[in-house]
């Protein structure tokens, strides 16, 4: 069986100095973005604003979705729809086969690391280069990002020193972050001088021009796209928002809540393909459709994907973003990863204190904590908690709805100290290998009010 | 006016001081104040767990015990949030139930306590009383800063209150986490810990006992001197 979140937590809790310069990197970047939201007037209300305006998608999106279209085409952007992964990723591969092409650039994209495409394009034949430098750097270690915004966080600066070394030919030991970085930017410029189809992801979509927007701060979606012959663009369906005007509530939102920058380096707008190029849009389902019926959930879609919940998630600082073994980790992914599959993913809502601390700063306004609740709920009830702890759990509702049996047991030894899970005190109790308990006091509340006030 | 006293089970098995001193607290502030003796749990740690279907009865008979009330209170935010939010048949006691330090500042509106305690002490701000309750501002909002707590604490003679580093960061408690992820719930934990003791505090107080008694149990296992203490026994100048 695969490792569940704990599991995967506690592995990577075995180093903890590695912990604690995790924690205080993605703090850093929390720390960053309070300062950047603090110097915008009205922060609530833009938040506020961008959560109605997401209302709005997601209860037009089919409209939405076919003007999108409409204009799209009407600006000469091929149009292809995608019922889920699957589709999406043959898609892809029919276009670069009409094209005899079998090597592309590629700039970030969640949505096809969702879709596994990197995987299934090698499978095909069709080499693809991570162009953004963290995502080169993932790649070159043959690993998933652990991060949406910033894929190689989990990696310091010697350990890229090194895989650059060992790939790239840089001299060893050399772990300058700006020598490191122009060693990737000479081997991606000759990446994208050479490849004829690029791939991006897509921030925004606006239905009202039939245009899209790519945000990146290296400008490695430009470089790939206006390279290239065939610019392939891969967009879940809930990226739209209704006119061009609303971008500016998200785009000062993104970055700022991403990583504290007031705007991302470049903001590109995406219209129509230049003469001689061709343009498409995968527009993906996978699932969101499914998601958008479930009451409780479906406001989840409204995520930018700025991945503000996971570096304020005290969780994720201390247990990386590998620990959510799904391709958005974090308090989000865990919202949005049952969906896909309930089964697999049934650990990832219990990773969680429920501290809120995601919700609060989720620039539109996802109740992710709620959330997180409710699908523990809806795990359990499809039948995916482990029976232990069922048959423990009805055992507790049982005493604790029965006052007689619950005092009984408590003066028969502190019913607490045989039966609530973490109170067992022996070495196999997970409370106990790092904790102590309070000393069990000689009388209960309970029993000390009966001695000492008349009501008892 | 009359109020039910909801001591949290575990509270009342582990911390029976911490259920005087909000007796007394209350009854000092002139409330007529009952524990009704067939209380046992708000349910929470089923919920949380994703049982909240097995609560019902929890609840009914919370409501049996609290119905009769003008108001309920509870030295426990989490367990307050659980019957407001999610005991759903909780038969109208939402507008009844407060936890004990809002009593005190919006109903009550204390404005003065009897107590000393000359110490160096750090607030823990629990998540469920803060974010959820809204006991004090929170610091991913962009919005002016109140914290009920501190405004009581401040009330307290000869307090040494100490700033932290990260003001309200969770300790990693979280019920039933704190054994199924003890990896990350333990880490959080020694990382709350770690700022307090950065700042020299002498004492950790806090209106969540779960949160402390969690923190306790990795300052005791540490050796450490600095002990927690719920806010209620500071307010009630309980010094031992």
């Amino acid at each position: 069986m695969n490792k569940d979140h704990a599991a995967l937590a506690a592995d990577f809790n075995k180093d903890e100095a590695r912990v604690d310069w995790h924690d205080e990197t993605l703090w850093f970047v929390r720390a960053k973005r309070d300062r950047a939201a603090a110097q915008v007037p009205d922060w609530e209300v833009l938040r506020e604003t961008a959560s109605r305006i997401k209302d709005n998608v997601l209860s037009n999106l089919s409209e939405y979705l076919r003007r999108f279209e409409a204009e799209a085409t009407r600006n000469g952007i091929v149009v292809h729809w995608a019922a889920d992964a699957a589709e999406h990723n043959e898609i892809v591969l029919s276009i670069l086969r009409n094209h005899q092409v079998d090597r592309m650039v590629k700039s970030k994209s969640m949505l096809t690391e969702e879709c596994q495409l990197n995987e299934f394009l090698h499978a095909n034949g069709v080499e693809v280069v991570d162009t953004d430098l963290g995502e080169r750097v993932v790649q070159l270690a043959e690993e998933p990002p652990s991060h949406i915004v910033l894929p190689c966080i989990h990696w310091k600066k010697e350990e890229i020193g090194e895989l650059f070394h060992q790939h790239l030919g840089t001299p060893k030991g050399n772990a300058d972050p700006q020598f490191l970085t122009h060693a990737a930017r000479l081997h991606l410029r000759e990446k994208f001088l050479t490849r004829r189809a690029a791939l991006t992801g897509v921030n925004f979509a606006v239905a009202e021009t039939g245009e899209f927007v790519v945000c990146t701060n290296e400008g490695n979606a430009d470089m790939g796209a206006h390279l290239a012959d065939v610019h392939i663009a891969c967009m879940g369906i809930e990226k739209l928002v209704p006119e061009r005007r609303h971008l500016g509530v998200f785009l000062r939102l993104l970055t700022r809540s991403a990583t504290g920058q007031p705007i991302t380096t470049y903001s590109s707008h995406f219209r129509k393909p230049r003469p001689g190029q061709e343009m498409h849009i995968v527009l993906v389902d996978n699932g969101r459709s499914t998601h958008l019926g479930r009451k409780d959930f479906r406001n989840s879609l409204k995520c930018i994907r700025c991945a503000a919940c996971f570096n304020t998630c005290p969780v994720y600082r201390r247990s990386g973003g590998h620990s959510y073994h799904t391709a958005v980790a974090g308090p989000i992914g865990s919202i949005l990863s049952p969906n896909l599959d309930l089964k697999k993913y049934s650990d990832l809502p219990f990773a969680s204190t429920l501290c809120g601390s995601c919700s609060n700063v989720c620039p539109v306004k996802i109740d992710i904590h709620e959330q997180l609740y409710k699908w523990r709920q809806v795990i359990v009830q499809e039948g995916n908690a482990p029976a232990g702890k069922t048959a423990a759990m009805k055992t507790m509702s049982w005493v604790l709805s029965n006052p007689g049996v619950y005092h009984k047991a408590g003066r028969m030894g502190r019913w607490f100290m045989l039966n609530v899970p973490f109170t067992v005190k022996n070495r196999f109790n997970a409370w106990f290998h790092q904790r102590e308990l309070p000393d069990a006091p000689k009388q209960s509340f309970g029993d000390w009010y009966k001695k000492n006030r008349k009501h008892g | 006016m009359r109020v039910g006293l909801f001591i949290p089970c575990y509270v009342d098995q582990f911390y029976p001081q911490v259920g005087i001193a909000t007796l007394e607290l209350l009854e000092k502030s002139g409330c007529e104040v009952v524990y009704p003796p067939n209380q046992t749990c708000c349910g929470q740690p089923m919920a949380n767990s994703g049982f909240e279907h097995l609560t019902k009865d929890c609840t009914a008979l919370f409501v049996k015990n609290f119905a009769e009330f003008d108001y309920i209170v509870s030295p426990s935010g989490s367990c307050v949030l659980h019957i407001k939010e999610h005991a759903h048949e909780n038969g109208g006691l939402h507008d009844k139930i407060f936890e004990l330090v809002e009593f005190l500042t919006d109903v009550l509106k204390i404005t003065a306590v009897d107590a000393s305690f000359p110490y160096r002490v750090g607030l823990h701000q629990s998540c469920h009383g803060q974010r959820g309750l809204h006991l004090a501002q929170m610091t991913e909002l962009m919005a002016p800063p109140f914290s009920k707590p501190m405004q009581l604490l401040n009330m307290v003679k000869d307090i040494q209150l100490i700033e932290l580093d990260r003001k309200d960061e969770c300790c990693g408690f979280g019920g039933t986490f704190c054994v199924t992820e003890e990896a990350v719930s333990v880490k959080m934990g020694k990382d709350r810990v770690a700022d307090h003791l950065k700042h020299c505090a002498e004492y950790i107080t806090g209106s969540d006992m779960s949160c402390l008694m969690h923190m306790e149990g990795i300052l005791k296992r540490q050796g450490s001197a600095v002990r927690v203490k719920h806010i209620a026994e500071i307010l009630n100048n309980n010094h031992e």
